[in-house]
């Protein structure tokens, strides 16, 4: 097994073993969602609105309940005492007041708002009769104007989609010291100004969101095989805010998932539907949904508008930036929607720089569109984009080298106390940028330049030195902001009488590895072999809790709730090997799966101590319980602060528009790194999709009917593996401070550089031909109109 | 309409009366309850569902199991041997961490042995081009192709 057979801290942390997953995943034996299958199965389907807004004058499904097959229909009448779906998170706006929060039905109640809104559950004993008999309800819509762009939402005189939120407005909230921010501008040498959209994006994780809802009569209790990155949290928002259900009767499963990206986090209305019906019909209900459900219905992300000031003095020095967007809250608020644009936006807007004041107002509002939330980075990729594109268009205006620029104003003491409500606590900015300066070959850039433009084609070169705030979170902190849950993590550690290991994590693993990680954060700290540890997550029925993954805070929040159970183990194996050894408990070290009376040559192996503990026939049984079994949860005491630099190469072809990607450079500092082979392929996933984002994704809303325009792959255009390169990754470690792993999470950090480096290079190669403006993604018809306006300013406005 | 079918599946004789319009994905999954063959899209675009039909890749969402009457189907249960060794493009995606969360993955290796098959010594821009039709959403491919450069020389042998 090569790499899998390493033990002992030093040998096994930061070695790449090899994942211990992929065996099952290879051979076809993974169990997803839709691979699992209950005896009297049902199948279900939902009608969903054809409209972006309508109200509802009748439901007819009378003829449709008489079809073959046809087990029952539910519409929204139909689930009387079922709440909607809760927002998990308060926000306050300027004014002091609550946002408004209108009320999010599980299935439309009187109104749809959106195309894909559902109205009406079928159930049937196949899913093609189900489909049968979702085309024979008849609805009768009334029509009503749609709106789907943010900015038209807010305007006067447009369509309103909530009574509870007059002119569509979810909030209007603000960050910062604005008067500060006003006397800096007031002795600017420099201002630099940038109007930009980040353009809204559909997640695709490749597996559909599935559900499989059972209900035991005889138990009175329900199992739901979900689709889910938190399973607890699934399990907490539908039981206690939705169904009224208690916890202990429902157990939720989220066995192999693939891929989340923040699109599984959220209580979708589908499996809350299913689980309610489960017991009015006494049979297992599966959904899985087709991808034009998919795309129309999992939450999207992004879908900010932004114009930002930068402040500097006239050698560069950043004085002050000052932000205004406008976010797409779409029809209904999403699970953790309202925290994305504020809490996880504003307070990144420091970047890397010592900008002393910084103000940031955000308005989100309510559009006819599918509902936004975290999608990878989550408000930290927007926090990006400003502050990078806005640093690149102030160095092109001030002729200061990029790097030079970033340097003048890097942070360099910490911790540092940032004007929007972060403290850095460690970090070495300079580090990363020299070395991905290195790794790109910035050196040779010039001479790459004018190889391009002897073929006649633009090249340019890009930056992108982010930061972010990983960890999710100190529960009194994020409470503070509005948080509706704690967002601690949990851990527990069985050793088996053999000394073999089972750990239990609330984190959850949909590709991130943790299987391995985990397993190897367990074989360092209790000298066992990776193959002799197992871990176990995604499932109430035997995680003792959890909070989830996202916000890249599995190994730091969820990895440290482990070690802390560790430590526990350990502290109880200390006292064991005492008694057997006949030492003081102070006397007694632990080290490479050995406990030593220190200075002796006595000692008692991990498995002994661990056996005895199963097995106590020579124990202190008056001061001690038997068995090794730990449970621990960990809050977290500040965020982390995961950060780098990205450069990004392009070539372009002026002819034809064509954004060529001609070289990707990533040097990030996560801290402390387990497992480097799964650190760099989250670092390659993520760069895919910021340059998915900058290159290509791009979801669109007809702007008069409100329908889907890139409904399918074959209108939503994903990276594919011929429009992407090979990159170059490495990583430089400041650990993290404050928690024992010195971890500080990774799995954002490609989606939230790559956006900014790309447009920053395209916008580099651009400026040769004259063009100042460009918004994502960079298709070949936007580049190209680009540039003929650039050089035929009359035909700005003529796309 | 019911119509009998009879085919090879990994190289086992399957017979079977299925509904007319079951298509080949349907009837691997929940007849032969083959459940490592996956569905991500439904329009042929993102590969998931990829299986050998006579030796060549096709996407098994856009095939009625009735068109493949008579045809030898290789899926990516069929690719282990009997005593459970990985093929040579399975043990390199293993070691190359060629896959995260897995669902591509079964389609990613069907196609990546079809096309080596048909080009043994594929550099990296032939290997991306011919996986254009396998969408991966968490490895950004970088690892994909060294995977399938890893496998070829593999195969080989």
């Amino acid at each position: 097994m090569g790499a899998n057979d390493t033990t002992g801290l030093a040998s096994v942390i930061g070695q790449p073993v090899l994942r211990k997953e992929d065996a099952r995943f290879l051979t076809g034996t993974g169990q997803y969602t839709d691979d699992v299958s209950m005896p009297r199965q049902t199948h279900a389907y939902f009608l969903r609105s054809p409209h972006a807004h309508a109200a509802i004058r009748a439901i007819d499904v009378v003829k449709a309940k008489g079809l073959p097959g046809v087990i029952d229909i539910f519409t929204g009448a139909d689930l009387t005492g079922v709440n909607g779906l809760p927002c998990g998170w308060l926000i306050t706006g300027s004014d002091g007041k609550p946002m408004n929060e209108p009320p999010h039905p599980v299935l439309a109640q009187g109104k749809v708002r959106y195309v894909g809104d559902a109205v009406a559950l079928v159930i049937a004993e196949t899913v093609d009769q189900a489909k049968d008999a979702a085309e024979a309800i008849v609805v009768e819509y009334d029509v009503l104007p749609a709106v789907v762009n943010v900015v038209d939402a807010l305007a006067p005189g447009a369509p309103q989609l909530h009574g509870e939120a007059p002119g569509n407005k979810c909030y209007t909230w603000a960050l910062g010291d604005r008067s500060a921010v006003e006397a800096a501008f007031a002795k600017a040498a420099h201002v630099t100004s940038l109007d930009i959209v980040n353009n809204r994006l559909v997640p695709n994780a490749i597996e559909p969101r599935a559900a499989l809802a059972s209900y035991n009569r005889a138990e009175d209790a329900y199992t739901l095989y979900v689709t889910s990155q938190n399973p607890h949290v699934e399990r907490l928002l539908m039981t206690a805010f939705v169904l009224g259900l208690p916890e202990h009767k429902v157990r939720v499963i989220a066995p192999d998932v693939g891929g989340g990206f923040g699109s599984k986090i959220y209580l979708y209305a589908e499996e809350t539907a299913m689980v309610w019906a489960s017991k009015r019909i006494n049979r297992p209900i599966k959904w899985v949904a087709e991808r034009s459900e998919s795309f129309l219905t999992d939450a999207h992300g992004r879908d900010h508008v932004t114009h930002a000031e930068l402040a500097l003095d006239k050698d560069g020095k950043f004085l002050a930036l000052r932000v205004q967007t406008t976010a797409n809250m779409g029809a209904y608020l999403s699970t953790f929607a309202s925290c994305i644009p504020t809490i996880l936006y504003a307070t990144l807007l420091a970047g890397q720089y010592t900008t002393p004041a910084i103000w940031c107002e955000v308005t989100a509002a309510f559009t006819n569109t599918a509902p936004v939330d975290a999608y990878r980075g989550a408000g930290r990729p927007e926090a990006t984009y400003v502050v990078e594109r806005i640093v690149h268009q102030a160095a092109v205006e001030m002729g200061i080298p990029q790097d030079e620029l970033r340097r003048r104003n890097f942070i360099r003491a910490f911790p540092y106390q940032t004007p929007v409500a972060l403290n850095y606590d460690i970090g070495n900015y300079d580090q990363t940028l020299d070395a991905a300066m290195e790794m790109a070959d910035v050196a040779g850039f010039g001479a790459r330049r004018d190889e391009s433009q002897k073929l006649g084609k633009l090249r340019g070169l890009g930056y992108a030195s982010y930061i972010e705030a990983c960890g999710l979170a100190p529960s009194n902190v994020a409470g503070a902001l509005g948080a509706r849950a704690g967002l601690f993590e949990a851990g527990e550690v069985r050793v088996h009488p053999t000394g073999s290991v089972t750990v239990f994590t609330g984190s959850h693993s949909h590709g991130q590895g943790h299987e391995t990680t985990f397993a190897q954060i367990v074989a360092a700290r209790l000298g066992v072999p990776v193959d002799n540890v197992s871990v176990v997550h995604g499932d109430t029925g035997r995680v003792p809790f959890g909070m989830g993954t996202y916000g890249s805070r599995s190994l730091a929040v969820g990895g440290t709730a482990i070690v802390k159970a560790l430590d526990k183990i350990v502290a109880k194996g200390r006292k064991i090997a005492a008694h057997l050894l006949e030492a003081a408990e102070t006397d007694i070290e632990f080290k490479d799966g050995k406990f030593s009376v220190a200075g002796t040559d006595r000692s008692k192996t991990f498995a002994e101590i661990a056996l005895t503990a199963y097995v106590p026939h020579n124990y202190p049984l008056a001061t001690l319980e038997p068995g090794l079994n730990e449970t621990a949860f960990y809050d977290p005491t500040n965020f982390t602060y995961p950060a780098g630099t990205h450069i990004c190469e392009v070539e372009i072809d002026p002819d034809t528009g064509v954004v060529e990607v001609a070289a990707f450079t990533a040097c990030d500092d996560f801290g402390t790194v387990i497992n480097p082979m799964i650190v760099a392929g989250q670092v390659h996933g993520g760069v895919a999709q910021g340059l998915g984002q900058a290159l290509l994704e791009h979801c669109v809303y007809d702007r008069d009917s409100g329908q889907l325009l890139t409904g399918s792959m074959m209108d939503y255009a994903l990276p594919r593996a011929d429009d992407l390169p090979s990159f170059t990754v490495d990583t430089k470690v400041t650990p993290c401070t404050h928690n024992p792993l010195g971890a500080k999470g990774c799995g954002e950090a490609g989606a939230i550089g790559a956006p900014a480096a790309m447009m920053n290079a395209v916008m580099d190669a651009l400026a040769a031909v004259g063009v100042t403006h460009l918004d994502m993604p960079a298709s070949p018809q936007r580049v190209w109109n680009a540039i003929r306006q650039a050089r035929d300013p009359a035909l700005v406005g003529h796309a | 309409m019911s119509v009998s079918l009879a085919m090879t599946v990994n190289g086992k004789p399957v017979a079977a009366d299925v509904d007319a319009r079951t298509l080949l994905v349907d009837f691997l999954r929940n007849q032969l309850s083959l459940t490592g063959t996956h569905v991500g899209c439904d329009t042929a675009q993102c590969g998931a569902c990829t299986v050998h039909v006579d030796g060549q890749a096709v996407k098994s969402c856009n095939v009625l199991a009735l068109q493949v009457q008579g045809a030898s189907i290789v899926t990516i249960e069929g690719l282990i041997a009997e005593d459970g060794t990985m093929h040579p493009m399975q043990e390199a995606f293993r070691d190359c961490h060629g896959l995260q969360c897995g669902f591509c993955t079964p389609g990613m290796v069907m196609s990546a042995i079809d096309l080596v098959n048909r080009h043994p010594r594929a550099d990296e821009a032939t290997i991306r081009a011919e996986l254009e039709g396998n969408l991966c959403r968490c490895t950004g491919y970088h690892n994909i192709v060294k995977a399938v450069r890893q496998g070829a020389a593999a195969m080989g042998k």
